[in-house]
């Protein structure tokens, strides 16, 4: 992340990681998770589901991006992804 | 494709199931709701809240009335009934009074509450009756085929409004604030966050609360008023939403359209004595209750 002033507190904040994990058959590619996640973590993958949904994967390079903030999970409309802390 | 397994060019770890599973009736689901409704989102923030606040799942009642949005009592895994058309107050009012000990809840659609049940919500806000009305205002009947309402915009294209209503609708958080709602909020299913906030406070506040929630449905109408997919509507509420927690009634007229702004927040949150309270003073006032 870039600060246009770096936080007095920035060595001592860690910020949190997450681990993202999605329940394939559940998704109905609406790409939401993918447009609104603040990291922009997520794009579309070229699998399909057995609806014939895209998926959302983990983009290229972004594999330690997600902070398990949680807005996937809350905007979901399928109850197809959601995060946990991570290491 | 298999449930389980590396899929997903091994970038994503899979699981089959999620944790507010146990929210939910499994039995019931997948849900019936179209790809990029918005109704799946309100159900997930409601899931959270419910399982947030200190108030046991035992306790918890949901309500609904017909409708697209009157699914949710259906899925959700506490004790819950699926009214009639507009009826949801009533039995909830009902509920309420005979139980007193019950957290109430009402989730129902903009025609559910606000149309065929309208006079149901100005009573039931009028006595302050200590239940939580959710609506999600999608702007249209959605289950029936995407027909005008009491919420439709002017201008707005729907299935019996060919060329555009000429109606003036409600503007609901005026509305709940005038008959006598002591919590009144309005957020879009994009303020997922905001919104599974004010359900917890909702839940917790004492007196009838009212959230109007701002929700897509790409079926009957998003695709007729040139908001598009579920997404897209989406997008527009990122980019014309505005959190004002003072905003002026008329501030809160909803146009759906050009550069005007949508705007949400917390409106009103206040104390008034409930139904049940009143009705407590008054006897022991006569000496009828000791
Ligand atoms: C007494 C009665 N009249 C009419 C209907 C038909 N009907 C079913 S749902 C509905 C309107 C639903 O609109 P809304 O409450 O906005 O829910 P949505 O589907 O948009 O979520 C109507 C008119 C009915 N089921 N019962
Ligand atoms: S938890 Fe937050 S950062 Fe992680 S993928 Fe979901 S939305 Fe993105
Ligand atoms: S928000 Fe849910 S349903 Fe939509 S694309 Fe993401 S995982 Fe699939
Ligand atoms: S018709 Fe509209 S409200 Fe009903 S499920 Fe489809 S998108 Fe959602
Ligand atoms: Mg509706």
């Amino acid at each position: 992340m870039k600060y246009w002033r770096r936080p007095l507190d920035k060595n001592k904040i860690k910020t949190p990681k997450g681990h993202i994990y999605v329940i394939p058959d559940r998704c109905k590619g609406c790409g939401f998770c993918i447009e609104f996640c603040p990291k922009g973590v997520l794009e579309e993958s070229k699998e399909i589901n057995r609806k014939g949904y895209h998926l959302p994967k983990i983009a290229d390079g972004k594999e330690d991006d997600c902070m398990n903030c949680d807005f996937c999970m809350l905007i979901c409309p399928e109850f197809a992804i959601y995060t946990e802390e991570g290491e | 494709m298999s449930a389980k397994g590396a899929g997903n060019e091994g970038k994503i770890e899979t699981v089959e199931e999620h944790p507010l599973d146990h929210i939910l009736r499994q039995d019931r689901l997948p849900h019936i709701w179209c790809p990029g409704c918005g109704l799946g989102s309100a159900m997930t923030c409601f899931a959270q809240a419910i399982e947030r606040v200190d108030i046991p799942l035992k306790k918890q009642v949901l309500l609904s009335g017909i409708g697209c949005t009157g699914r949710i009592a259906g899925y959700v895994n506490v004790d819950s009934y699926h009214t009639t058309h507009g009826r949801a107050i009533p039995f909830a009012t009902g509920l309420k009074i005979a139980n007193p000990e019950l957290c109430v809840t009402v989730f129902s659609g903009d025609g559910d509450l606000f149309a065929i049940g309208g006079n149901h919500f100005l009573h039931a806000a009028r006595r302050n009756v200590d239940i939580n009305v959710i609506c999600v205002n999608n702007f249209n009947y959605g289950m029936t085929g995407g027909q005008q309402g009491p919420t439709t915009p002017v201008e707005a294209k729907t299935s019996t409004t060919r060329y555009g209503s000429f109606e003036h609708p409600f503007n609901l958080p005026y509305l709940a604030a005038a008959i006598g709602a002591v919590y009144v909020s309005r957020w879009t299913t994009l303020h997922c966050r905001h919104l599974e906030k004010s359900m917890e406070k909702a839940l917790q506040k004492k007196g009838f609360t009212f959230i109007e929630i701002i929700s897509p449905c790409p079926t009957g109408f998003g695709r007729p008023n040139k908001l598009g997919e579920g997404l897209e509507e989406l997008r527009y509420y990122r980019e014309k939403s505005v959190i004002k927690n003072d905003a002026s009634w008329d501030e809160l007229e909803l146009h759906m359209r050009g550069e005007e702004p949508v705007v949400v927040g917390d409106f009103v949150d206040t104390e008034r004595p409930t139904y049940l309270e009143l009705e407590e003073q008054m006897l022991r006032a006569k000496g009828l209750m000791k």
